[in-house]
C-alpha cells in the first residue's frame, strides 16, 4: 500500500505540484509582462507629474520682497542680505528694488502687489527704524523675523564681524544613528507595504479560475485542500518574488547606468545583511498571511465581479494593517507595539521595523515561528470554510452569494 | 439502512460505507446510505437527480466528510488516505484549458503521485492508444482548441494514467453520444477484467443494467436496495406471457387473479407454485398452449418495485433532461 496522502511531506509535494503549475501558467502567459511592467506606469506618471509640476513652480511666484525706501535704506538693505545670507537659519527671500522714495513721498503698496508686472510676494516700506512690511498674511508671518533681523543689520554702522568656525566632522552620533535607524524602520516598512499591497492582492482571484473550468472537484478529490491552498500561495509568492528580482534589477541597473546616488539609509541594527535576509523573510511572511487571508475570502467568490467588489474592503484591510504598524513605529514599548508584533498580518511589518532599531536576533526566530503558525492556522481554516460551503452539490449553491455562504458556513 | 446489502462478510470490499448522512442548511441531501462495493466489480449508484449520489460518491472520495455515518475505501477509513490509488470523474468536467492534452494528463497524474515527467510520457502513450496521437504533439492542441468530447476523452485518460485499483465515475455516460458512450462502456469492462473497481452514478437504467454486477438504488436520499442486480430483479415475480387456441374453458380458473388479458395473449405473474403446476392445469383445462414464455423482470420494473413511482417518473425525467 502506499503512503497516505495527508502527511506532511506528502502535502508539501502536493502543494508544490499545483505551485508548479500555477507559476508556470501565470509566468508563461502573454500577460505576465504587463504585470512587469506594470510599475513603470506609476514610475512615468510620478515623472511626469514632477516635470509639470516643476515647469509650473518656474512659472509662479518666486519669493521676492519689493523695497519701498530711501536709496540710502534700500542699498543698506540689499548689503545686509549679502552678509546674512548663509548666517541665519532658512532661506532669506530674494530683495529687488521697487521704488526709491524721495523724503514726503507715498507708495501704494497693496497696489504693488496687485499689479501682475512687478511679480514681488511682499512690499517693505518704512524706514530701517520702523520698516512696514505689506503682504499677505501667511507670507507676512513668515518673513517678519528675517526683515527684523535684515533691518537691524542694515542699520548697524559697523561692520559685524563674523568668526570662521572650525568645524570637526563626525562620522555619527548616537542620536544621529537612532533617528537613521528609525527612518530606515518606516522605509523598509514602507516598501513592504507597497510590494504586500502590490502582490497579494492577485490571491483574490486565485480560485475563481478552478471554479470556472470545473477542475476544483478533481483536486479536491486528488489532494488535502489546504495543500492546494499552500501551492497556490507558493506559486503566487514566486511570481512576485520573479517581479521583484525584474524591478530590483532594472531599478539598479538605471541607477547604475545614471551613476545616480540614492538617499542613503543608516545601517540598521542587526546589519545590512541579516536585515535584508530578514527582509526577505518578513516579505514572505507578510505576503503569506495576507494572501492566505486573501485566498480563503476569494475562495468564496464564485464570479469574477464578486472578486472585484472585495477589492477595494481588502485594500483597506491592507492600509489599516500598516497604518497600525507605523503607528506602533511612534509609541516603542507600548501595548500598541506590542499588538502590532503580536497581531499576525501586522507582525511582519512591526518586527522589520524593529530589525533595523535593536540588534537581537532571538525575537526574529521567535516573530518567523509564530507567523508560520499563523499561515498554517488561516490555510487550514479557509481550506476547511472552503470544503464546508463550496464543495457542496446542486445547482443552489453556485448562485449562492459568497456573504450568504459564509453566514451559512458558521452553522456547521 | 437498507437490510438488502450482500453479505458483505464473504468477499473483499473495496468501499464498504454504513449509515453516511449529509446535511446541507438543515436539508437532508444523503440519510443512511450503506454501500458494499466488491473489489473488482462494476457498480452502479442508480437514481435521479437530487437523489444525492453525487453527494455520496463525494464523502466516498473524502471531498466532503459525512455528519454521521462510518465509510472504508480500499481499507482507509479517510479517503484522502489512498486517493494515489483512486480515479475519479466528475461529472461536470474541466481541464486547464491553456494546458496541451499530454501535459493535462501529467498534471492529473502527479496530482495523484506520479512524477511529472512519467506523467506525461503516459499520457502521450495513452493519446497514441486511444486514437489522439496527433493531440500528443507537443506544438498543437492546446485543449482549449479541442472539441468537448476529445476533452472529455483527455479528462478520461487522466482519470486513469496512474492505474488506480478504484475508479469513481459521476455521471460518466451524460454528454456522450452513442459511439462514445459505447467506447466508455467497453474501457469499464476492460477496467474490471483487469480487477479494477469501478463505481459510477446514473439515472440511465441501461447503462447500469449493462454494465454492473451490483447495484444501490437511491432516491430522496435513501437507499431501498443495495445488491446484485440479479437480485433486484428477483424481487418481482416473473411474468408469464401465455397464447392460448381456447377462449375459455376450466383451464381459465387456473390463471391467477392478476391476469390480464391484451391482445391475443394472457399477461400475469408467475405464481409462487411454479410453472409446472401451471403447466398441468392448463393442459387438464384444455387451454391449447400456443405459446408460453416466462420473463424476469427488468431493472427498471425492479427500480418501480423497490423506489416507488414517483422516483421512477423522476428518474425518466432525468434522463429525459440528459438528452
Amino acid at each position: 500500500m502506499s503512503r497516505p496522502m495527508t502527511g506532511m511531506r506528502e502535502k508539501l509535494r502536493a502543494a508544490m505540484v499545483i505551485a508548479r503549475r500555477d507559476f508556470v501558467a501565470v509566468v508563461f502567459s502573454k500577460t505576465f509582462i504587463f504585470f512587469l511592467i506594470g510599475p513603470v506606469f506609476p514610475v512615468l506618471v510620478g515623472g511626469l507629474a514632477g516635470s509639470i509640476g516643476g515647469k509650473v513652480q518656474q512659472n509662479v511666484e518666486r519669493p521676492t520682497i519689493g523695497l519701498a525706501m530711501s536709496a540710502a535704506d534700500s542699498q543698506a538693505m540689499m548689503r545686509a542680505r549679502v552678509e546674512l545670507q548663509g548666517r541665519v537659519p532658512g532661506m532669506i527671500p530674494e530683495i529687488v528694488m521697487l521704488q526709491e522714495m524721495k523724503p514726503g513721498e507715498t507708495f501704494d503698496a497693496r497696489a504693488a502687489l496687485a499689479d501682475g508686472d512687478r511679480q514681488v510676494s511682499a512690499v517693505l516700506g518704512g524706514s530701517l527704524d520702523k520698516p512696514v512690511l505689506t503682504a499677505p498674511g501667511e507670507r507676512a508671518r513668515q518673513w517678519v523675523g528675517v526683515v527684523s533681523n535684515l533691518a537691524a543689520r542694515a542699520r548697524s554702522s559697523t561692520p559685524t564681524d563674523y568668526p570662521d568656525v572650525a568645524v570637526e566632522e563626525v562620522a555619527t552620533s548616537v542620536a544621529k544613528v537612532k533617528t537613521g535607524q528609525i527612518y530606515t524602520a518606516q522605509t523598509s516598512q514602507v516598501m513592504l507595504f507597497l510590494l504586500t499591497m502590490l502582490l497579494a492582492g492577485m490571491v483574490l482571484s486565485n480560485l475563481v479560475e478552478e471554479k470556472g473550468n470545473k477542475i476544483i472537484e478533481v483536486l479536491a478529490a486528488a489532494i488535502p485542500m489546504d495543500a492546494m491552498f499552500m501551492g497556490k500561495l507558493f506559486a503566487m509568492l514566486a511570481v512576485s518574488l520573479v517581479g521583484i528580482a525584474v524591478w530590483g534589477g532594472v531599478g539598479g541597473a538605471i541607477v547604475l547606468a545614471g551613476a545616480r546616488n540614492l538617499p542613503t539609509m543608516s545601517v540598521p541594527a542587526v546589519g545590512w545583511p541579516l536585515f535584508l535576509t530578514l527582509a526577505f523573510l518578513y516579505f514572505a511572511m507578510a505576503y503569506l498571511l495576507m494572501g492566505s487571508l486573501f485566498l480563503s475570502i476569494g475562495g468564496m467568490a464564485t464570479t469574477v465581479r464578486e472578486v472585484q467588489t472585495l477589492s477595494m474592503p481588502v485594500s483597506m484591510f491592507q492600509l489599516m494593517v500598516f497604518f497600525f504598524a507605523s503607528f506602533a513605529l511612534t509609541s516603542p514599548g507600548t501595548w500598541i507595539d506590542w499588538a502590532s508584533i503580536i497581531f499576525p498580518v501586522s507582525s511582519p511589518y512591526a518586527m522589520l521595523a524593529r530589525a533595523a532599531q535593536y540588534p537581537d536576533v532571538w525575537p526574529h526566530v521567535v516573530a518567523l515561528g509564530w507567523q508560520v503558525f499563523w499561515v498554517i492556522v488561516i490555510v487550514r481554516a479557509g481550506a476547511q470554510l472552503f470544503r464546508r460551503t463550496v464543495m457542496k452539490s446542486g445547482p443552489s449553491t453556485a448562485k449562492r452569494s459568497i456573504w450568504s455562504r459564509l453566514r451559512r458556513a458558521k452553522a456547521y | 439502512m437498507t437490510g438488502n446489502a450482500v453479505d458483505a462478510g464473504s468477499v473483499e470490499l473495496a468501499i464498504e460505507a454504513r449509515g453516511l448522512v449529509k446535511r446541507f442548511d438543515g436539508f437532508t441531501a444523503v440519510d443512511g446510505v450503506d454501500i458494499s462495493v466488491p473489489k473488482g466489480s462494476i457498480y452502479g449508484i442508480l437514481g435521479p437527480n437530487g437523489a444525492g449520489k453525487t453527494t455520496t460518491l463525494r464523502m466516498l472520495l473524502g471531498i466532503i466528510d459525512p455528519d454521521q455515518g462510518y465509510r472504508r475505501v480500499l481499507g482507509a477509513e479517510r479517503p484522502t488516505d489512498v486517493a494515489r490509488r483512486i480515479g475519479y470523474l466528475p461529472e461536470e468536467r474541466g481541464l486547464y484549458p491553456a494546458m496541451k492534452a499530454y501535459e493535462a494528463i501529467g498534471f492529473l497524474a502527479a496530482l495523484r503521485g506520479v512524477p511529472l515527467k512519467e506523467g506525461r510520457r503516459k499520457g502521450r502513450e495513452l493519446l497514441e492508444a486511444h486514437g489522439l496521437g496527433y493531440a500528443a504533439d507537443r506544438q498543437i492542441r492546446q485543449i482549449r482548441q479541442m472539441s468537448k468530447g476529445m476533452a472529455q476523452t483527455v479528462q478520461l485518460l487522466g482519470t486513469l494514467v496512474h492505474e488506480p485499483d478504484l475508479v469513481v465515475f459521476d455521471e460518466p455516460f451524460s454528454g456522450l453520444d452513442a459511439l462514445n458512450q459505447g467506447k466508455l462502456e467497453r474501457m469499464i469492462r476492460d477496467l474490471a477484467a483487469r480487477g479494477t473497481t469501478v463505481i459510477f452514478s446514473t439515472h440511465v437504467i441501461a447503462h447500469a443494467e449493462r454494465l454492473c454486477d451490483q447495484v444501490a438504488i437511491i432516491a430522496g436520499g435513501k437507499v431501498p436496495f443495495a445488491g446484485p442486480v440479479d437480485v433486484a430483479r428477483d424481487r418481482l415475480r416473473p411474468q408469464v406471457r401465455l397464447e392460448t387456441r381456447a377462449q375459455d374453458g376450466a383451464w381459465r380458473a387456473a390463471l391467477p387473479t392478476d391476469a390480464r388479458h391484451e391482445g391475443a395473449f394472457w399477461h400475469f405473474t408467475l405464481p409462487e407454485t411454479g410453472v409446472e403446476p401451471l403447466l398441468r392445469a392448463l393442459i387438464e383445462g384444455d387451454a391449447g398452449i400456443l405459446s408460453l414464455s416466462i420473463e424476469r423482470a427488468g431493472l427498471h420494473d425492479a427500480f418501480v418495485a423497490i423506489a416507488g413511482e414517483a422516483a421512477a417518473k423522476a428518474l425518466e425525467e432525468s434522463a429525459g433532461e440528459a438528452k
